[in-house]
């Protein structure tokens, strides 16, 4: 087992987020802020990391009728626990994040690397390999919040970088930047960045057009 | 053993055994956490007391900051305070929900559209360095474009004066209905009254106020895109300092025989 491998494949060779377009509605909400992203980041990495472990512990007596339901009971254990976690001892950022920690549970990521992974590979690198897809997770996250928070709200972590217009300042916000959607257009193009550099990872398209029929042809 | 591992008794006994360990798992978590919750929340709850009201300095605790505060609990429809119920263990939202701790609204009166109100509600007074009331705070609530907005708003020792508004939980559109957090939006309420005449004036307008009207002293600017929301705050503002709400109290608190 290549511990560097399974560690760091997923970050941007395997990134779960760029490459296998799971997670986005997580990446979506959360990135509007680098602290509240971090949380997240760190909440999810948690979880899937040790969700794997788990799991990949007990695979020999996981019946494969109920499997599913064994991973959504473990995953959904440790999401309520950091969530209790997050609520004792960062009450703010807890509610920020709200809805969305309760989310991970849903967070295809974290399932994916259940039944793809740790259900075959023992506890171990199970447990890389979710802290390794966390890391991916992780990275995409807190790209796409610096560039939010940077040019939405002209802060980094809370701290004026680019004074605002409305405080004095010569910097005038993107307001899309705030807003969910502009996260889309944040990830098309970390999407398009990270494939034109590995180009392996441009998909083979599945048909392709044909040409037009010549007039004299079809006659 | 693997020759039936799908049979029905493995499955049984791994769910059921699944079941006991994530269970004690997560109500340990919730137990032994619970204390560091409750006072993560008590200190929320201050925080925004006291940040409506312009008194909170992030540098200080805010337990430090709440010394200076004294809470009370008030009949509202006397306008009177109550001796025999303990401000620490009263819970304002399930005293509203108790038919017998509570009264249900007509519609016509009840314009913050929250069906019932309680008969009870905390009051936070503030004192000055001297000893006398510097200020008073009042929870309110009501219902805006989608959810309903739960804040506080602070008025001087006149009974008054507005020195501040502020809402700790809501679920209004960030950007539009979300900007009544908006700290520039907030400082608008800051030194305008609330009654004229002896009748609630004091409301949300559409649009800009404009500063030369004569009721310019208890109209606040309407938030851009968000007439709903605004006109949901306006009600709610509107309903608390009325009479089915601290109007009768803050008649007495002027007056000295609260």
């Amino acid at each position: 087992m290549d511990i560097r491998e399974t560690l760091f494949k997923p970050v941007f060779r395997d990134n779960p987020i760029a490459l296998q377009i799971l997670g986005i509605c997580s990446a979506l909400a959360v990135t509007s802020s680098m602290q509240v992203s971090l949380v997240m980041a760190i909440a999810l990495t948690l979880v899937t990391a040790f969700s794997s472990f788990f799991i990949s512990t007990i695979r020999n007596y996981i019946p494969s009728s109920i499997r599913i339901i064994v991973q959504m009971t473990i995953i959904a254990s440790l999401v309520i626990v950091v969530d209790q976690i997050l609520k004792a001892v960062a009450y703010e950022i807890s509610k920020q994040l709200s809805v969305f920690v309760g989310l991970i549970i849903t967070n295809c990521i974290v399932m994916g690397r259940a039944e793809a992974y740790a259900m075959k590979n023992p506890p171990v690198p199970s447990f890389l390999d979710g802290l390794g897809n966390g890391l991916g997770y992780s990275f995409v996250l807190m790209v796409i919040a610096f560039i939010r928070e940077l040019f939405g709200s002209g802060k980094l972590f809370g701290v004026e970088v680019l004074p605002l217009v409305t405080e004095g300042g010569w910097y005038m916000p993107n307001g899309l930047l705030l807003l969910p959607p502009s996260a889309f257009f944040l990830i098309g193009l970390l999407i398009w960045a990270i494939r034109s550099w590995q180009k392996d990872q441009v998909e083979q398209p599945e048909f392709r057009i044909s040409q037009h029929t010549a007039v004299e042809e079809s006659a | 053993m693997s020759s039936n591992k799908e049979g029905l008794s493995r499955v049984l006994t791994v769910a059921f055994a699944l079941c006991i360990v994530c269970s004690v798992v997560v109500s340990t978590a919730a137990v032994l956490l619970k204390p560091a919750q409750a006072v993560n929340k008590t200190r929320d709850l201050k925080r925004n007391i006291l940040m409506a009201a312009g008194l909170y300095d992030p540098a200080l605790t805010v337990e430090e900051q709440f010394e200076r505060v004294t809470t009370r609990v008030v009949d509202i429809e006397s306008g009177t305070y109550v001796g025999d119920v303990d401000p620490n263990g009263f819970d304002p939202r399930a005293a509203a929900k108790d038919p017998a701790r509570s009264r249900a609204l007509d519609p016509e009166e009840d314009v913050a559209k929250i069906l019932r109100r309680s008969d009870h509600a905390l009051v936070y007074l503030v004192n000055d360095e001297a000893g006398d009331l510097d200020k008073v705070i009042l929870p309110i609530h009501g219902y805006g474009l989608w959810s309903t907005l739960y804040g506080f708003v602070a008025l001087e020792s006149d009974a008054n004066t507005i020195a501040g508004l502020g809402f700790y939980e809501h679920g209004e559109t960030p950007g539009l209905g979300g900007e009544v957090d908006n700290p520039r939006w907030k400082a608008l309420w800051e030194g305008k009254r609330a009654y004229r005449d002896g009748q609630v004036a004091i409301n949300v307008a559409k649009g800009a106020v404009n500063p030369q009207s004569s009721g310019a002293n208890w109209q606040v600017d309407g938030l851009s895109g968000a007439t709903l929301t605004s006109r949901g705050v306006s009600n709610l503002v509107q309903f608390w300092l009325g009479a089915e709400g601290f109007q009768p109290y803050l008649t007495n608190l002027r007056g000295g025989d609260a």
